[in-house]
């Protein structure tokens, strides 16, 4: 059977893939960014799942406001990275698996989330960046990806509680597979930033720092944090950290397991507008 | 009965919510139309002509035209839509945001290396009232 062997946390800040494109990560501004990732890059080259459950949202690339949905799982083999409007980055294509995309679709609508299920769509910073931060430059990256989009673009966004029901929703649907797969449930996005308005430039450390302790110890009271608070507190485009709470969700302590081992965290301000954090959880072996 | 907004006390700040995205839909299906390479190279070519293609306002049309980040966003555009504008007209985030605030973007990039913009004092209105 398929088992969620960790979970990974993550900023996707395009700023930090277009330094690793542009061989610029031993710049000065970019050196310590990078070195503070490379627990993360050993760790996962020595725990290199055979599937990925990318969480991410798209940031009007693959979707556009034509159509906007809350909840939407990649079905497909093959995701090409987009061109967002510089050029689409030179990474490999992500490979899906179409197998566990339908079995997750199967169990997760039947267990009352109304996913939109996605046959067709581009891959975004979003997807691309935690590749990059977590592979490197691969000829092809080294395991399959099933995408799962979450709105946090348009308000109103779903609610941190709902997403981690929704992690729940995927462990039980993945650790249905019948296939042998070791499967790792990434959340991106945030850390505090803001990126429009007079505001934009807003970084709250003391925030960040709280919410990587709570999710770690204490997820099901942070699930209850208002978007208003994520706003305020961590920026307009901080209400990316809920995404985090799916991954958080998929753990096995939240269906009465074991905690998870923490084994590695990083915080650094800046890349680009962004404060970044990284967290990585093992689940208990059961 | 309203709907419940109590995001709209956050100074400086302009929450995507679906009554901007109704006024910007088709400010932000134009800036999303620059993904593709030729429409970035027909806009350059032309930014008017294009433009009229889109059944936008006049003042969001101006808005475009002065890239006025503030006013697109007033107006309801979105900034992920809007980055595509700044990534045509070559611009980094860093730039694109920059615009939008009291600095240049040396100093915003300076801003952000001490630590970023402190939530204190900024996170509501009333605290923006005397001074800024």
């Amino acid at each position: 059977m398929a088992r969620i062997t960790a979970s990974v946390y993550t900023s996707h800040v395009p700023a930090i893939g277009a330094a690793i494109d542009r061989g610029k990560t031993a710049d000065s501004y970019y050196a310590p960014l990078f070195a503070g990732c490379e627990p993360a890059r050993r760790w996962m080259a020595a725990n290199t799942p055979d599937v990925i459950v990318l969480v991410f949202n798209d940031h009007a690339n693959a979707f556009s406001l034509q159509m906007v949905p809350t909840f939407a799982l990649g079905m497909s083999a093959h995701y090409e990275p987009a061109d967002e409007g510089w050029g689409a980055r030179p990474v490999p294509p992500v490979a899906g698996h179409p197998a566990l995309s339908a079995h997750m679709a199967h169990c997760i609508i039947r267990d009352d989330f109304d996913l939109t299920l996605v046959h067709d769509m581009p891959v975004d910073h979003g997807c691309t960046v935690p590749l990059s931060i977590m592979f490197g430059q691969p000829e092809a990256w080294p395991c399959a990806v099933v995408p799962l989009v979450v709105n946090v673009v348009q308000y109103p966004v779903p609610s941190g509680r709902r997403c981690l029901e929704l992690g729940r929703a995927i462990r039980r649907a993945v650790e249905s597979f019948d296939e042998d797969l070791a499967v790792q449930v990434w959340g991106t996005g945030g850390m505090s930033h803001q990126l429009q308005g007079p505001r934009a430039g807003l970084i709250n450390q003391p925030w960040d720092n709280a919410f990587l302790d709570r999710i770690v110890a204490d997820p099901e009271v942070l699930s209850a944090v208002e978007h208003v608070e994520y706003l305020r507190e961590a920026g307009s485009e901080g209400i990316e950290l809920v995404m985090w709470l799916v991954a958080r969700g998929a753990m096995a302590d939240l269906a009465g397991g074991g905690a998870p081992t923490e084994v590695h965290r990083l915080y650094h301000v800046p890349a680009s507008n962004t404060a970044v954090g990284q967290l990585i959880l093992e689940n208990a072996l059961t | 009965m309203a709907l419940d907004k109590p995001y709209l006390d956050i100074p400086g700040t302009t929450v995507f919510d679906t009554d901007q995205a109704a006024k910007g839909y088709h400010l932000n299906q134009f800036a999303m139309s620059l993904m593709k390479a030729e429409n970035r190279e027909r806009f350059k070519a032309g930014e008017d002509a294009y433009l009229d293609e889109w059944p936008m306002t006049g003042e969001q049309r101006r808005a475009v035209r002065d890239r006025d980040y503030n006013r697109m966003i007033e107006l309801g555009g979105n900034i992920y839509f809007l980055a595509k504008i700044g990534a045509t007209d070559g611009l980094s985030y860093v730039q694109i945001v920059s615009s939008m605030t009291s600095n240049d973007a040396d100093a915003h990039a300076e801003m952000m290396l001490r630590g970023g913009r402190s939530p204190d004092g900024n996170r509501y209105r009333h605290e923006w009232q005397h001074g800024d």
